[in-house]
């Protein structure tokens, strides 16, 4: 088995008319944190579905674990959908040893480790409940914990942070913290990006279907030039030909993107220059504004590609 | 395929448990008990308006000799043949008036209980008259002569006839079994669209709760197919026993009271063991069908919608199974034999006339096969429909063919 507990090469999905998901490439590293962040409809759900074999794609080929037909390593993943479900009559523990048994979890190791992690997670007073008997947020937990209780490889959880409260979402991340340090690869799908922010190692950046951007959030990050805020008390010298174009004035303050050279030349200029710099920043931009721009950049190219295709005779 | 059995396991044994231990399977049981509560419920109401109306009363006013005579031919007929089959009798006093005066006093005191006068019966055995509407002497006068020709001649009422019994006729022990043959395949039809019903209830269910994608993304989906089917056909079986059971008590309890069912050709052990393997073929080629009509619908209204068809095309199917009970031998009852739909229903019928056993064999195993395909053809409107996916192949590929991918 190689590095990757995922690996994607040019999937696509078509339904009907329209194509869910365009040509994905996609490698998640073993035991890290990848976070796929993209937009409502950019294919993320159908991408999962597709990696995990719940369907299968029209063209393209992908490996989970090792195995081109992921379904035979089932047993080794979790998954989480988008759309909670449960039976509503059962108790919180029968599902989670079900959830468990589904993914060959003998049944009653499954109601030892289910009563084990409803205790950790606070829900000790519901294991015997029903579902129907819980709020929302503790079903969704007993869901989770379902998805996890026989120890996988790999934990695939489509917006897992969809419908939690903050409470809820923080013990969420634990979690996922937790799983990944015991060694799992968690994969999770967000259109929040600081959850990814937080917790991730790795991003695919998905948009109109396609992966826009596949790998760490260092990376991601690099994609953007350092901001720098300056306040001088010169508004006018030669020191301000050392300033980029494009940069924009506020009063006594100046931004624009650090110029190629970096912050040394640019320094140099403005003390040579008696700028009277009194207060000087360089931001490095986060992910928000590497999703930004990396989506943004995406949306551009659909247009023009739509607008390409509509220009055809 | 060992993943796909362990997999319908554990999804058959969830399905099981979840429907024994509900409310619902509860109804299901008692299920029986309905027809036959109502039926007793209504039997026993109209035996007590039929009480509470009581018989016709002929009014007697004819020398007192022959109305005594009269009064006691009536009393030891109604003894053997039934107190309803004769009107009742009452001597009328001279005093109440002609035969028209009485019957127009008893209409206007008719308050629709007990004890109606309907005639009245004047003159003498020689020469008798009956007051009465046209329909009231249709209905009592028949029976009125036949009383008056028993009492003049004074004879015994009923010879005592010697019993020499002997096994019943070839044509009545046929006409017997065909009455089994027929009993046999309403019970299996009944049976099975309750369930098919069920199963279907219980997709639909699981696609409303989201559940299904949790099973899809674990294991196969043909596994989810079969642990559905298997489970409520184990439900089935725990029913049929708890019926039988109680079947086997009523019979114990009262079964003398109760009439022999005729005894089938290949005899009753063989023929409820066949009942039971044609049942589970009828149901899991139904129940088959019903799922990949639920793998078809979103909400409850889209499968009533798409199971109408399919309810209509059975009801013709058990029609026609029904139609060929009585044709064991011709043509048409081969065909049914044969084709997939009737042949369940159509051998149990033969079952139960035909001693030949061979035959069952060979339809056990082509219906057995073309379940079979009926599970493929589910599992892949499942695949296609529910989950959207495209798959690899169409048609007779994507039936038979292995899955490309997952």
């Amino acid at each position: 088995m190689g590095p990757y507990a995922i690996e994607a090469r040019g999937l696509i999905k078509r339904f009907g008319g329209t194509t869910a998901v365009d040509g994905v490439d996609l490698r998640v590293p073993e035991g890290s944190i990848t976070g796929m962040l993209g937009p409502n409809g950019a294919g993320k759900t159908t991408l999962l579905r597709m990696l995990l074999g719940i369907i299968d794609p029209d063209e393209g080929s992908r490996t989970l674990l090792g195995s081109e037909k992921p379904l035979k390593r089932a047993h080794e993943v979790g998954y989480l959908p988008e759309e909670r479900g449960l039976y509503q009559s059962m108790k919180a523990v029968e599902t989670i040893a079900f959830m468990g048994a589904l993914r060959h979890l003998p049944l009653e190791e499954g109601r030892k480790r289910g009563r084990v992690l409803m205790e950790e997670a606070g829900l000790g007073h519901a294991i015997d409940k029903k579902i129907r008997e819980l709020s929302k947020g503790m079903a969704q937990t007993v869901q989770l914990l379902g998805t996890i209780v026989h120890r996988p490889r790999l934990i695939v959880l489509d917006e897992p942070f969809s419908g939690l409260d903050a409470i809820n979402q923080g013990k969420l991340e634990r979690l996922i913290r937790d799983q990944a340090e015991a060694g799992a690869t968690v994969i999770f799908s967000t259109h929040v990006i600081a959850h990814a922010e937080r917790l991730c190692e790795n991003v695919a950046i998905v948009a109109g279907g396609k992966v826009r951007f596949d790998g760490s959030v260092e990376a991601a990050r690099d994609r953007l030039r350092p901001q720098v805020h300056l306040e001088t008390s010169a508004l006018d010298g030669p020191w301000r030909a050392a300033l980029p174009p494009g940069t924009q004035r506020e009063g006594h303050w100046w931004h624009f993107t650090l110029p190629d050279g970096g912050p040394e030349p640019l320094l140099n200029a403005l003390i040579e220059g008696k700028a009277g710099i009194r207060s000087l920043s360089i931001e490095r931009p986060g992910l928000h504004d590497a999703f930004v721009s990396i989506a943004g950049e995406a949306a551009a190219a659909e247009m023009e590609r739509a607008q390409a295709e509509g220009a055809k005779p | 395929m060992n993943e796909t059995i362990r997999a319908a396991w554990v999804i058959g044994r969830r399905d099981f448990t979840a429907v024994v231990l509900s409310k619902a399977f509860l109804m299901f049981l008692l299920g029986p008990l309905f027809p036959l509560g109502a039926g007793i419920l209504f039997g026993s109401l109209g035996e007590s308006i039929a009480d509470d109306m009581g018989g016709d009363v002929v009014g007697i006013s004819i020398p007192a000799e022959e109305a005594q005579a009269l009064i006691q031919t009536r009393t030891r007929l109604a003894t053997v043949l039934g107190d309803r089959r004769y009107p009742e009798l009452r001597p009328l006093q001279p005093d109440e008036g002609t035969p028209k005066q009485v019957l127009e006093a008893a209409k206007a005191l008719d308050d629709g209980s007990k004890g109606k006068l309907a005639a009245v019966l004047s003159g003498s055995f020689d020469q008798p008259v009956l007051t009465a509407t046209s329909a009231e002497a249709e209905d009592i006068g028949p029976e009125l002569a036949l009383l008056i020709s028993q009492a003049r001649s004074g004879t015994d009422l009923l010879q005592p006839i010697r019993l020499d019994p002997v096994d019943s006729s070839a044509g009545g022990e046929q006409r017997a079994q065909l009455l089994t043959g027929q009993a046999g395949q309403a019970l299996l039809f009944l049976l099975v669209m309750l369930l098919a019903g069920m199963v279907l209830s219980n997709l639909v269910e699981e696609k409303s709760n989201k559940i299904i994608e949790i099973l899809a993304a674990a294991v196969p989906i043909d596994s989810v197919f079969i642990g559905k089917l298997l489970a409520m056909l184990a439900m089935a079986i725990v029913g049929i026993m708890v019926w039988g059971a109680a079947g086997m008590a009523a019979l114990q309890i009262w079964g003398p009271g109760l009439p022999n069912l005729p005894v089938p050709a290949v005899g009753w052990p063989l023929f409820i063991l066949l009942g039971v393997l044609y049942f589970a073929m009828a149901y899991l080629i139904l129940g088959s069908l019903f799922l990949g009509i639920g793998a078809m619908a979103s909400t409850v209204r889209e499968v009533q919608t798409l199971s109408m068809p399919v309810t209509m095309l059975q009801m013709f199917v058990f029609g026609f199974a029904f139609y060929t009970v009585s044709k064991i031998g011709q043509p048409i009852e081969i065909v049914a034999c044969i084709v997939p739909f009737t042949s369940p229903f159509a051998m149990l019928a033969r079952a139960a006339q035909v001693p030949e056993i061979w035959p069952h064999f060979v339809a056990l195993l082509g219906q057995g096969l073309f379940a079979l395909l009926v599970v493929r053809i589910s599992a892949m409107m499942f695949r296609r429909n529910v989950m959207k996916s495209g798959g690899s192949g169409g048609g007779l590929k994507a039936l038979f063919g292995r899955r490309k991918t997952a």
